[in-house]
């Protein structure tokens, strides 16, 4: 049997599981999971609610890197859609947005997600009208998003209270948290129009060749725009659930790093970096995974900066084990038969 | 002469954003504002002619922001709590910084990885790393090293040139000398003009590649040192977002991202660039310091565009 045939996140499976028991080794009660106050509480709960940002992240990231790009300003656009939400609900002082009336939540979280769609817009028209490369492109948005973030708050952290607009971030509904709702409705939906319709065929082909793709008569160009805006519109939401979980607008720190984060949980999940293949669920259990070390690291209290050791560690293990060129290399070392083509 | 365009237009921006500067704000044409760029901004300016010859292959280096900030605690931790010598913590600092560059090149050139990806990791190797040294800002106390910070040629017009401005001045010709003058800065450049023609024609492609990312991580710790020398301090987290300005500025001075046309000159304009817009921020007062960010942004997209349609129409011929 040839291994190429199991889904290529199964080894990520593997470590995550690892991680787990590792865990319930050292803290007995970690798989608990109890029912208190009308919601279920647990370690598996609480890894999964803290990893919902990066999860809705790596969904858009994923098929953006199935065409071969790479979005780095999902953490700005988080930053202004929070922002955005954040001053149609407490009208702060000095901010642009300070004259807008919107004041159902239905309108809020509109407004946020239409920004998003601009900025999206934005990021898959330069890359597939102009044919910036994607790195660049969405590099120009990730230096300015914040310096908008900031442009709209006025610089300061917006402080708001909206109860309603607060359950999207720490309320739960039947049971659980409601960002895991949020996040499961998103990986539904992104999940229907990829494998429901021709979409991520289309995707795949874009990005494992795209001239090839544009004789077939696949329409590129549409394509790549299309992933750019719904990676954008992720990034909204992820946005507001996390201004909603914390009451505020944080325009410098709102999803900083965060685009790194769901780049590593896409390449854990087993999505090759130089597009053509993508997996949606690879892309979950790597957030899940990258979440549930984050949590292990600072439940043995180890120290928060052996997180980022551990990410680089992860990163360079991933890409390597996903280069031809170094399984050729270790194949030849341990003397392990012929090299595959 | 289409060619030089890019450079023309980095040329012609900055004079005209220094004139606008100097008839907006009283006191900005002075001689000792004009050197003030070159200490203040030296620390980009080093990281920027490291960065140059990745971008002019076509790479891409995000680790130096996280390599500055991890350089500078490093040297802060060496000397105060390990009493080494600040020429000896310099030179393992230096050191530690070509050997992740080295590293890096290594897995961009032999494993044949995407080199976004590889400082990628690199940038959460160093940032993790120079958090384990210290959470916490370190001031550095040595005789030498107070001394050397406070060394500076004095200029007419009570300008001056700090070591700071020194060493950017000293790795600038370096790298010019380097990319215009040797057989390495020729492969640099064949690299990034095709690859694979490159290696046919039996270029040193491996070596020069490795070569590269290294002088990048040194360029970089070098860079830490210069910000630690400037305030007096290491501190882990700073040069947070670095790597975007760096970009910016390698971009801004005339070098396509597609690698094969740039040059380490250009990049020292676009340093000046970014120095002036920050400078002249400060000196209006009234707009805040996101305005920096969204100017950088508005700039690198113009040049950006530029680029491209100088690529169009070099292909059109």
């Amino acid at each position: 049997m040839n291994s190429r045939q199991l889904p290529p996140y199964l080894w990520t499976i593997a470590l995550l599981l690892a991680v787990f028991i590792f865990n319930a080794a050292f803290s007995p009660g970690f798989f608990t999971i109890e029912w208190r106050d009308g919601r279920l509480f647990g370690s598996l709960v609480d890894i999964v609610n803290r990893a919902v940002p990066v999860l809705l992240l790596s969904l858009g990231m994923t098929l953006v890197i199935a065409t071969k790009g790479v979005d780095l300003s999902v953490g700005a656009v988080m930053a202004i859609c929070g922002a955005v939400a954040a001053c149609l609900i407490a009208h702060p002082q000095g901010s642009l947005l300070k004259d807008f009336q919107v004041e159902s939540l239905a309108g809020i979280i509109a407004a946020a997600l239409l920004v998003a769609v601009v900025c999206g817009l934005f990021n898959g028209l330069l890359v597939a009208k102009i044919k910036v490369q994607p790195i660049v492109a969405t590099l120009l948005l990730m230096v300015t998003g914040r310096g908008i973030a900031q442009l709209l708050t006025n610089g300061q952290i917006v402080v708001f209270e909206h109860p309603e607009f607060q359950a999207l971030g720490s309320g739960s509904w039947f049971g659980l948290p409601s960002p895991i709702w949020i996040f499961m409705l998103s990986f539904v939906l992104i999940g229907l129009l990829v494998h429901g319709t021709a979409f991520g065929k289309l995707a795949a082909a874009t990005g494992s060749n795209e001239t090839a793709a544009r004789y077939a008569g696949v329409k590129v160009d549409s394509i790549k725009v299309w992933v750019y805006v719904i990676c954008a519109v992720c990034a909204g939401i992820a946005g507001l659930i996390g201004a909603a979980d914390i009451k505020a607008a944080d325009s410098n720190n709102a999803g900083l790093y965060l685009e790194l984060d769901a780049i590593l949980a896409v390449a854990v999940g087993g999505t090759a970096m130089a597009g053509g293949k993508f997996t949606l669920v690879g892309s979950v259990i790597g957030a899940i995974l990258m979440q549930a070390l984050t949590t292990t690291i600072l439940t043995r209290g180890v120290g928060a900066e052996t997180t980022s050791i551990l990410k680089a560690v992860v990163v360079v293990a991933v890409c390597l084990l996903q280069s031809p060129a170094f399984r050729e290399s270790y194949r030849r070392i341990l003397g392990l038969g012929r090299a595959q083509a | 002469m289409r060619q030089r365009l890019p450079i023309i237009a980095t040329v012609v921006v900055f004079l005209l954003l220094y004139v606008a500067a100097c008839f907006r704000f009283e006191g900005f044409g002075t001689l000792r504002v004009f050197f003030n760029f070159l200490s203040d901004n030296a620390f980009l300016g080093v990281i920027a002619v490291g960065l140059t010859f990745v971008i002019l292959t076509g790479g891409i280096d995000l680790s130096v922001g996280a390599m500055l900030g991890c350089a500078g605690i490093m040297v802060a931790d060496l000397i105060t709590k390990f009493h080494l010598h600040p020429g000896l913590a310099t030179l393992i600092v230096l050191g530690f910084g070509a050997l992740v560059g080295w590293t890096q090149g290594m897995l961009v050139e032999k494993f044949k990885l995407p080199s976004f990806l590889v400082t990628l990791g690199g940038l959460f190797f160093c940032r993790g790393f120079s958090l384990w040294i210290s959470r916490e800002s370190m001031q550095i106390d040595h005789p030498a090293f107070s001394e050397l910070s406070q060394f500076s040629i004095k200029l007419p017009a009570k300008a001056s040139l700090p070591v700071s401005a020194l060493v950017w001045l000293v790795i600038l010709a370096i790298g010019a000398y380097l990319a215009r003058q040797t057989r390495f800065g020729r492969t640099t450049y064949a690299i990034g003009g095709n690859e694979a023609s490159a290696r046919l024609m039996g270029l040193p492609v491996s070596k020069t590649k490795v070569l590269i990312y290294t002088f990048s991580g040194f360029c970089a710790a070098l860079g830490g040192l210069v910000f630690a020398l400037y305030t007096g301090s290491g501190n882990a987290v700073s040069g947070t977002g670095l790597e975007l300005d760096a970009i910016a500025a390698v971009v801004i001075g005339g070098t396509l991202l597609s690698g094969g046309y740039g040059s380490i000159l250009g990049s020292f304009i676009g340093v000046m660039i970014l120095g002036v817009i920050q400078t002249a921020i400060s000196f209006d007062g009234t707009l805040s310091s996101w305005w920096t960010k969204i100017f950088i942004g508005a700039l690198l997209l113009i040049f950006i565009l530029l680029q491209k349609l100088i690529e169009r129409s070099v292909r059109a011929n």
